[in-house]
Parts: structure tokens; C-alpha cells; sequence
């Protein structure tokens, strides 16, 4: 099973007003794999995710996932449903809901019923509702998050922010996970929390992660394999320990 | 020669809507807000040359002058005490303050001057011109309307492009927090956008009064709205745009008016703000803006 | 588990407490009128306060659950009122009358309302951004001035529309005319009572409050919290804010039958479908909080009894309303005060600490 890949992308480019904002770039995770992208700032790295998630459409290339199902020029929405789903550089949760809703509502796709039913409280309603209940909190308690299940999801710590984030984007079931930069604001306890979450969930719900980061130590601790990207070209593609090693790596991230 | 007279007229009242827009368009691409009152800062200034014209007998140039510094001042004393508090918060408070704050010129004209219609003498004095053996007339406001909107498009583009001021405006337009950082004064901006945008609504509130020679608390309130109209169909946020959408609207209006019927224009002039939502959102000069995430 | 069952708890508490009240209230209200001790002018206004708490409520749904800014709710209550009105009105005509036709009427007032959201809608709430706003102001405006335009008439052809005058209509002389023009529609049949209007509101309020805690209320909800991130994990932006959209129009079209079937005549005014009333409605969702259906009820009936009841104010109640929308939108959304309020929260919390913490030295 470790040489299925997961995650395809084949020549994928996109020009925003003549600026190739990502140029060529090829990728390829296996499942169950722990893989980074990093790169300096403006390399192109959040672009690519949202290439990934079909909040850009890209000017040319193919992102194929599992091997069947093509991506490129879906929409969000559709992308989430086929099995990506992904977190935020900039923190984005539904503030002014509690931090189990925040849950719950990603695991509406898996707990579908109508509008109607949900109106008149047809059993099919409470029957959901509770298995909602039921593996929202199951979640939440892998995350350390059960605690606050009922507090205002704004109210939370920042790293518990990040945390939720993550449940959320595991609660749509997704085959492949995206962090935009987990870490970022978060001391060092946290990050060594976050290192170890981020492999418990890896393990536990057999997720392929791909991931963005800024933090070397938490790339070099928990990523199989990496690909460096500079001014949205792939610079080093490889094993983590040979890439951090390459000279043109080195360059681009210490200066000469 | 009748449809040239409607063409002619109808180019006239998009003008006005130009200039109304013009406030809208560059209230809306700077401070990222829909600045519902800027009608009603309009019907004010109508109001305030209506008393110096017609009730204290003054030049009608000063008087056009003095109503476009109140309205300039009004605009600004809006932004200091509603809107800028509101910067940051979210789109749907600050929209909320803004109808607040057109109802409350509404309310306060309606106290003041009361809900009688006051007719409006037009500032233009000059005979109307005569074309085509006198098949096709054109009155004095129409000329003066259109000349003024061609000169004060002229300007506002200059002034954009070719000064500080202007181009501070254009980059707090795209990036508000890095004007911020590159040490443009984003309040002093904005404020300067309002104090602009508000002198132009005192001159389409006398030149609107002038074609339209009725004035009541709600007369700024359609065209103000129309004229936002006029604003997304050229592109919100696009001066250019904002002036063709302003003669399109016009145009449009007068023709749906002399041609369909009277009472209907409205609905029909609505329907264009309906199709081009559903066919090109970003309006006709409009960019396609990427919303970063 | 715990945390979780004391919030279900506390949310059933609230919606029994919102449905308690209303009951409460009502029967205060049976029980004097019973007795004769309700003045006239209270009666005369038991029908509107069910009208505008139903229109505040539906508002608070588009407003407050979804975070959208329609100015327009006075149109769809326009549509509501005057598509049910022509069929009682002509089954008048026809001698046929009948509390039954009251339920008939109010369906056919929701249904069209709910049309027209839809139709308005689609093209609308595909874009981001204050359009809403706008079309639905400009929609308001455009249904009352073709409703002041239209004539309708009835004969044996079937229905007669002209949008000149009553004689363009052609009627046969067996014919019928429903709606003169501006005139409007006279003759309504009144079945519209408190107990009928009641009945709706705790029909519409148990609809909002259910729809709220369910699956597609909560998309709603994550919609307007964040657009994006609510995409990222499947929802769809038009698809959920269409329901809320449409939900609330139809509302607001009962609301519209509840009216329309309450007074003899039915016109279409600026002071009754126009903007001014959906400005009305706004106030009364602002002021009883947004997103908070108890509180829009409580604004709803305060906000129309206070200047029946003082009078004076009439002149002005809408620089008041107003000023309220302003001050309410600074006070509770500007980002500094909120800096403030969080600030005095805190320091009444460290206050509360020290006094306890005294206590237990003693």
C-alpha cells in the first residue's frame, strides 16, 4: 500500500497578470505519506494549495487523485467531496460558533439529510444529529479539545485554533490533508504538541498530509519527504535529510 | 429628430448619474464600502442652494459653490462620526450604518424644510438651443450638464493620476495595510475621498434640480440609488466605468420612458443592473478581483 | 458529554422560553379582551404585531443567520399580500367565502413570495459583496410601482391584465375588476384575526428556531462566519444562502396575507411596501439583536405599540430609528468598542475575583 500515490500533479503552472506564480511544478506524495513543501515567502506555496483545493484554477497542468479522479478545474466544494481537504494559513474558523459546531458542520457531507427533515425533527434528524454529537466530540477528544467543546470557537487559544482547524479538515474524511503553515505564532511546546498530533493523526486516520511550513525543526521531525520551491519553481524535490542537505537549498534559505 | 431630443436629455440625466456615481465608485474601490447615504448628501445639497438661490437671492454660481462646500463638509463630518469607527468591522454593520445614516438626512431635510416639494429655479439662464430649424431642441442644462460632467471627468482623471494625493488614493484602493506601511496616511485618504466624492454629489444635487425642478426630502434617494446602479455596470471602482454606466443608465431611462412606459422605466432600468450581475459581475471596465486566502 | 447535554439544555430553554412568551402573552391578551378591558387602539393593533414580529423574525434569518442585507422584505410582503388578496378576493366574487380559504390564500401568498426570492436570488447571491442590498431594494421599488400600474379583471374569458387603465382591460359585462391600478384591491374579505396571527408566528418562529440547530442552519451560519473556509469543507455558498433567502421571502409573503386579509382595502403605499418599511423591519432586527429571534419579536411589538401610544413622536420616529441604527451598529460592531467592552468584561472579572478571594480571607 505505500507505493500507491495519492497524490498526482503533473506540469502545473499559473500566471496571475503575466507573473508565474507557479511554474512547472510536479509533485508526487504516496499515500500515508508525511510530505512538506517549503520555500521562502512568496515561493508559491500557498498558491499551490489553493490550486489544490480549486480556489484557483490553473493556467495549465493535472492534479489526479488516487490515480482516477482528476481535480484540476473543480470546484471547492467538489474537491472537498472527492477527499482533499485543508487548513489555513491565516486562521480561518466559524467564529461565532462553538467549537463543536465548528466540527460538526464539516461532518454535514457524511450526515446528510434535507432541510425538511431538519425542520420538522424527523427521526432521521435525531438520529444524526446524535451520531454527529457522538463523533464531533470523539474528534475533538483526539485533539485535547473536548474541554472546550461549548466555548465560542473565537474565544480559544491560538494553538487550539490551529488544532481545531485540523479536526475540522479531518471531519470531511479526506484521503489527502493540507496544512498551510500549522506552526505559525506557536512557541515551542506547542510546536512539539502539534508535531506529535499531526503523526497521531497521520497514523490514525491513515491520512497522506502534505504540508507547508516555515519551521525547520518540525519539517526535519515529522516530514518523509520534502520539495523546496523558490519564486514558484521546484528547487529540490527528494528525501527530507538529502534535500536539507542540497547546496541550491541551502542558498536559497541562508543567503550565500 | 424626437428620438435625438430623448437621446440628448437622456445623455444629460446620465451625466448627472456620472457624477453621482463618480462618489460612489471611488467611496467604494478606497474604503471598501457602499456608502448609501451619498444620495441624500445630494438632496442636501439641493436643499442648501435651493435657500441661498431662492430664499436669500444670491448669485447661482456662489450659491452652487457654498452647497458643494457644505455638502464637502457634511460628507466628511458622516465619515469621522459613522464610518470610521466602523473601519475593520464587518461589511454588513457598516452597510447598516450607512442606510442609518441616509434615513437620518432624509428625516432631518423632512424637519427642516418639511415634506411640501419645493420647485426649484434652475441656476442656468440661458435660452435653449435650437437646432434643425427648431426640430431639435436642446435646453440650456443639458448643455451645461454634459459640458460639466466632460470637465469634471477630465479633472478627476488628472488629478488620480498626476498628483500625491491621487495616487495615495489608488494605492490604499489596492492594499490598505501596505499603504499603511508605506507610510501613506489611510484615514487622511479616505476622509479626502468622501470630502471629493461628497463635493461632487452638492454639483449633481444642482444640476439635477436644475432638469428636474422638484425638490423633496426622497429626491436624492432614486437617483442616488440609480446611480450605484450606474457605478456596477461600469465597473465599480473604475472612474471611466462609472461615467459609461452613468450615460448608459441615462440613456436607457429617457429612451424606456418615451418609448415603453413612464411608470415602468424604473423596473427596466433595474433589469440591466439584474442581467449584468448574472453576465459580467466586475462590470464593463470592472477588474475580476482574486480574493487572497 | 456533559458540556455538550448543558448547552442542549440551555438552547431548549431558550426556544421554550421564546415559544412560552408569545403563548404568555396571548393569553393575557384573550383574557382581557374577554373582560372588555382592551382600549381600541390596542385591538386595532393585535394583527400588526403579528405581521411585524413575522417580518422581523424572517429579516433575522437573512440578516442575522446568514449574514446577507436584503432591503427589499416590504416587497416580498407586497407579493404575499396582493397574490392572495386577488384570489379571495374574486372568490368573494364568486360568493364562495370561508375561514378554509384564509389557509388557501396564505399558501398561495407564501409560495409566490418564495418564487420571487428564487428568481431574485440565483442571479444575486452568486456574488459577493453588497449586491444583495441593491437588487433587493431596487426588486422592492419595482414590484410597488407595477402593482401600482396593474389592472386585473375576471369575466368568463378568464383574466384580463392591462397595464393602462380599467376600460383597456375589455372586461365582458359579467366581468370582474380585482386590482384598479393604484387604487389596489377593495373588498378583501377580513379573516385575518389575533388567534390566526399568533398561530403563524409560532409556525414561522418553531420553523426558524429548528431550521437554526439543524444541519442546513448551521452550514448557513458557517457561511456567514467564513465564506471560505465553509467552501473548504463542502458547503455551497449559493445553495445554503438561496434556502435562507427563499425561507425568509416566503415568510415575509405570510406576513403579506396576514396583512392584506386585516384591512377592507389594499393599496400599495411607500408607508405600507415600500422601503421605508423594510427599513422598519431592519430597525426592528438591529435593535432586538441580530440573529436573536426572541428579541426580534420583543423589538417588533415594542417599536409599533411605542408611537401608537405617544403620538408626538410620530414626526419623529424615523430620525429616531435612525439614530438607533447608527449608535446600535457602533456600539455593538465597531472594532474599538468592542476592544472596550472586552476590556470591562475582564476587569469586572478580576474585580469579582479580588472580592472573592477577599471573602474567602475572611
Amino acid at each position: 500500500m505505500k507505493d500507491n500515490i495519492m497524490l498526482s500533479v503533473k506540469n502545473l503552472s499559473i500566471t496571475f497578470g503575466g507573473l508565474h506564480a507557479v511554474e512547472n511544478f510536479n509533485l508526487d506524495i504516496r499515500e500515508n505519506e508525511l510530505y512538506g513543501l517549503i520555500g521562502p515567502n512568496g515561493a508559491g506555496k500557498t498558491t499551490i494549495f489553493n490550486l489544490l483545493t480549486g480556489v484557483y484554477k490553473p493556467t495549465t497542468g493535472s492534479i489526479t487523485l488516487n490515480g482516477v479522479n482528476k481535480i484540476e478545474g473543480k470546484n471547492t466544494i467538489e474537491i472537498n467531496k472527492m477527499g482533499i481537504a485543508r487548513t489555513f494559513q491565516n486562521i480561518r474558523l466559524f467564529n461565532q460558533l462553538t467549537v463543536h459546531d465548528n466540527v460538526k458542520i464539516a461532518l454535514q457531507n457524511k450526515y446528510r439529510y434535507s432541510t425538511i427533515s431538519g425542520i420538522l425533527r424527523l427521526t432521521r434528524y435525531r438520529r444524526y444529529e446524535a451520531l454527529m454529537d457522538e463523533e464531533a466530540l470523539a474528534l475533538l477528544k483526539v485533539f485535547n479539545l473536548e474541554n472546550e467543546a461549548t466555548m465560542k470557537s473565537s474565544n480559544l487559544p491560538y494553538g487550539k485554533q490551529r488544532k481545531l482547524e485540523i479536526a475540522r479538515a479531518i471531519a470531511t474524511n479526506p484521503k489527502v490533508l493540507l496544512l498551510d503553515e500549522p506552526a505559525a505564532g506557536m512557541n515551542e511546546n506547542e510546536t512539539k504538541e502539534l508535531m506529535n498530533t499531526i503523526k497521531l493523526v497521520k497514523d490514525k486516520f491513515n491520512m497522506t498530509i502534505l504540508l507547508i511550513e516555515h519551521d525547520m525543526k518540525l519539517v526535519k521531525g515529522i516530514c518523509e519527504e520534502l520539495t523546496v520551491l523558490n519564486f514558484g519553481k521546484v528547487l529540490a524535490q527528494g528525501p527530507t535529510d538529502e534535500v536539507l542537505k542540497n547546496k541550491e537549498v541551502i542558498k536559497a534559505y541562508l543567503g550565500e | 429628430m424626437d428620438f435625438l431630443t430623448y437621446l440628448v436629455s437622456g445623455l444629460s440625466l446620465g451625466s448627472i448619474y456620472a457624477i453621482i456615481a463618480l462618489g460612489y465608485t471611488m467611496v467604494y474601490g478606497i474604503a471598501k464600502m457602499l456608502n448609501f447615504a451619498h444620495g441624500d448628501v445630494l438632496m442636501i445639497g439641493a436643499y442648501i442652494s435651493f435657500v441661498f438661490i431662492n430664499q436669500l437671492g444670491l448669485d447661482p454660481i456662489l450659491s452652487l459653490l457654498l452647497a458643494c462646500i457644505s455638502c464637502t463638509i457634511i460628507g466628511i463630518v458622516i465619515e469621522r462620526i459613522a464610518y470610521k469607527p466602523l473601519r475593520g468591522a464587518n461589511s454588513l454593520s457598516v452597510l447598516i450604518t450607512a442606510i442609518g445614516v441616509s434615513y437620518f438626512l432624509q428625516n432631518i431635510a423632512l424637519l427642516i424644510f418639511g415634506a411640501n416639494t419645493k420647485s426649484y429655479k434652475s441656476i442656468v439662464s440661458l435660452p435653449p438651443l435650437h437646432l434643425f430649424d427648431g426640430n431639435l431642441n436642446i435646453s440650456s442644462e443639458s448643455i451645461v450638464t454634459i459640458l460639466l460632467c466632460i470637465i469634471i471627468m477630465i479633472a478627476l482623471t488628472t488629478f488620480i493620476n498626476k498628483t500625491k494625493m491621487g495616487q495615495a488614493m489608488l494605492a490604499v484602493s489596492e492594499d490598505r495595510s501596505a499603504s499603511t506601511l508605506m507610510g501613506i496616511n489611510v484615514n487622511g485618504t479616505i476622509a479626502m475621498t468622501f470630502a471629493i466624492g461628497s463635493f461632487l454629489a452638492g454639483i449633481a444635487g444642482v444640476l439635477l434640480c436644475s432638469a428636474y425642478p422638484t425638490l423633496t426630502p426622497t429626491t436624492g434617494a432614486m437617483p442616488g440609488i440609480k446611480a450605484f446602479v450606474a457605478a456596477v455596470i461600469g465597473g465599480i471602482g473604475s472612474i471611466p466605468g462609472a461615467f459609461i454606466g452613468g450615460l448608459i443608465l441615462g440613456v436607457l431611462e429617457n429612451l424606456s420612458k418615451a418609448y415603453i412606459s413612464a411608470q415602468l422605466s424604473d423596473a427596466i432600468v433595474f433589469s440591466l443592473l439584474i442581467i449584468m450581475l448574472l453576465v459580467k459581475p466586475s462590470g464593463i471596465l470592472g477588474k475580476t478581483s482574486i480574493e487572497k486566502v | 458529554m456533559d458540556l455538550l447535554k448543558k448547552r442542549q439544555l440551555k438552547k431548549f430553554r431558550y426556544n421554550l422560553s421564546t415559544y412560552l412568551m408569545i403563548i404568555i402573552a396571548y393569553a393575557i391578551i384573550m383574557l382581557l379582551s374577554f373582560q372588555g378591558k382592551i382600549s381600541s387602539l390596542l385591538n386595532g393593533l393585535l394583527v400588526p404585531f403579528c405581521t411585524y414580529s413575522i417580518l422581523a423574525v424572517s429579516l433575522n434569518l437573512v440578516v442575522g443567520i446568514s449574514g446577507e442585507l436584503s432591503l427589499g422584505h416590504a416587497g416580498f410582503m407586497c407579493i404575499g399580500a396582493f397574490s392572495s388578496a386577488i384570489f379571495t378576493r374574486y372568490m368573494k366574487f364568486l360568493g364562495v367565502e370561508g375561514l378554509y380559504l384564509f389557509v388557501i390564500a396564505i399558501i398561495i401568498g407564501a409560495v409566490s413570495a418564495a418564487v420571487f426570492g428564487l428568481l431574485i436570488g440565483i442571479p444575486v447571491l452568486r456574488l459577493k459583496g453588497d449586491y444583495l442590498a441593491i437588487v433587493t431594494l431596487a426588486f422592492g421599488e419595482i414590484i410597488k410601482n407595477i402593482v401600482n400600474a396593474i389592472y386585473l379583471g375576471f369575466d368568463e374569458h378568464g383574466a384580463h391584465i392591462s397595464l393602462k387603465n380599467a376600460m383597456d382591460l375589455g372586461l365582458s359585462d359579467k366581468g370582474f375588476i380585482v386590482i384598479k391600478g393604484a387604487q389596489g384591491i377593495t373588498g378583501t374579505p377580513h379573516y385575518s384575526s389575533f388567534t390566526a396571527g399568533v398561530i403563524l408566528l409560532l409556525i414561522v418562529v418553531t420553523i426558524i428556531l429548528n431550521l437554526i440547530n439543524s444541519r442546513t442552519g448551521r452550514n448557513i451560519k458557517a457561511l456567514r462566519d467564513n465564506r471560505i473556509a465553509a467552501e473548504s469543507v463542502g458547503i455551497s455558498a449559493m445553495k445554503y444562502k438561496l434556502i435562507a433567502f427563499i425561507i425568509a421571502s416566503s415568510m415575509a409573503g405570510v406576513a403579506g396575507v396576514l396583512y392584506a386579509h386585516n384591512l377592507t382595502t389594499l393599496t400599495a403605499l411607500p408607508k405600507n411596501f415600500g422601503y421605508n418599511m423594510s427599513i422598519t423591519i431592519l430597525v426592528f432586527v438591529v435593535l432586538g439583536g441580530m440573529g436573536k429571534i426572541r428579541g426580534s419579536i420583543i423589538a417588533a411589538v415594542i417599536l409599533t405599540l411605542l408611537p401608537e401610544m405617544l403620538r408626538s413622536l410620530q414626526d419623529y420616529r424615523m430620525l429616531i430609528y435612525s439614530i438607533v441604527l447608527i449608535c446600535v451598529m457602533i456600539f455593538t460592531s465597531a472594532p474599538s468598542m468592542k476592544q472596550y467592552i472586552e476590556v470591562a468584561k475582564s476587569k469586572l472579572k478580576h474585580i469579582r475575583k479580588s472580592f472573592s478571594k477577599s471573602k474567602e480571607g475572611i
